[in-house]
């Protein structure tokens, strides 16, 4: 997976391709035939739109389509954390974190401390449970970065 | 851990909590790339395709659903530079300063957090998207710009690989 997502594009993106990511990000129609309300807004027919959205899923332009659920509000909680693990066993560390299904992102940065990935837990009291198996499982110590002030966030990437 | 009351606000009976937390397990994973998407759900739940939708207006209506659209992937997109700058920020001018930082256009997310002391002394994170470091680093000298005096140091860490990106899965513990 995290091949496929780090691949550069297979093809260029069309005309269609583009019209879905700057217009579909949000705002999707919850009614009877969804993607038939939607289509005339790209250009396309319930058919086509339903056919390329399975494309750029498949060729992973798009990680996902569907409903965006807000963890914090539905008495979940998020939190941002980080590792230092050892070069030589990098690999191994990254399956040992990326088991737990609370592991939503995970991202390797070039810092000491390399490992950076978002928990998404059903309540705040899994938080700490999560970093202390991890903790357990890796043998490295895992800093918490809950957010305590979110100051923007916007869709603002384009195609 | 008491389940229904960690899906939902505590306005919304144990029921209904319920039928909304299946909702949520069924759709965590997206829509399905079908004509009517909401009345696959229905019946995989059992329920009418109008009471699906409504849960979902009302989970839009308070929050607990963002948005329903797609997902891309950055790198596919060509924004293959993305630098989550840190910056060590004076407390007492932080929350006036991050939302300005906020509301620039190139910056995705921007959050306080907390220092990690002696390993981590940055308390504010702003995410820059761009097509290359030299263009991410040109928009960070903008961050800087605005901050001004009340920076004390700042970093910016690449991600070099994504190691795993799925949406939502929440699972119970026991």
């Amino acid at each position: 997976m995290s091949r496929t997502l780090n691949q550069a594009a297979t093809r260029e993106l069309d005309d269609l391709d583009r019209a879905i990511i700057n217009q579909l990000q949000g705002g999707f129609p919850v009614g009877d035939r969804p993607y038939a309300m939607a289509a005339g807004a790209v250009g396309a027919d319930e058919a086509t739109l339903i056919g390329r959205l399975g494309d750029l899923l498949a060729d992973g332009t798009l990680t996902r389509f569907g409903p965006m659920f807000d963890v914090e509000r539905m008495g979940g909680a998020f939190s941002l954390c980080a590792l230092a693990a050892p070069r030589d066993d990098y690999e191994r560390i990254t399956a040992l974190v990326n088991a737990h299904p609370e592991v939503a992102h995970n991202y390797e940065r070039d810092h000491a401390l390399n490992m950076w990935f978002v928990l998404a837990c059903a309540s705040r009291d899994d938080i700490p449970l999560v970093l202390a198996e991890i903790e357990a499982e890796t043998g490295c110590t895992v800093y918490d970065f809950p957010r305590e002030a979110e100051y923007f966030i916007e869709l603002k990437l384009s195609a | 851990m008491n389940k229904p009351e960690s899906f939902a606000p505590p306005s919304l009976n144990a029921a209904d909590i319920d039928v909304d937390e299946s909702l949520v397990r069924s759709l965590q994973s997206g829509l399905q790339l079908v004509p009517q998407p909401y009345e696959a759900v229905a019946r995989e739940l059992g329920i009418g395709a109008d009471e699906v939708m409504a849960r979902i207006r009302r989970m839009l209506d308070d929050g607990r659903i963002r948005r329903i659209g797609a997902v891309p992937n950055h790198y596919r997109l060509g924004y293959t530079a993305n630098g989550m700058s840190v910056w060590d920020v004076d407390d007492a001018q932080i929350d006036t300063l991050g939302p300005r930082v906020g509301a620039l256009p190139f910056v995705t997310h921007s959050y306080r957090r907390p220092r990690r002391l002696p390993v981590w002394r940055y308390n504010l994170f702003a995410m820059v998207h761009g097509h290359s470091r030299a263009e991410v680093e040109q928009k960070v000298e903008e961050v800087r710009a605005l901050l001004g005096d009340a920076v004390r140091a700042s970093d910016i860490l690449y991600s070099t690989r994504i190691l795993k990106k799925t949406g939502l899965r929440l699972k119970e513990r026991g």
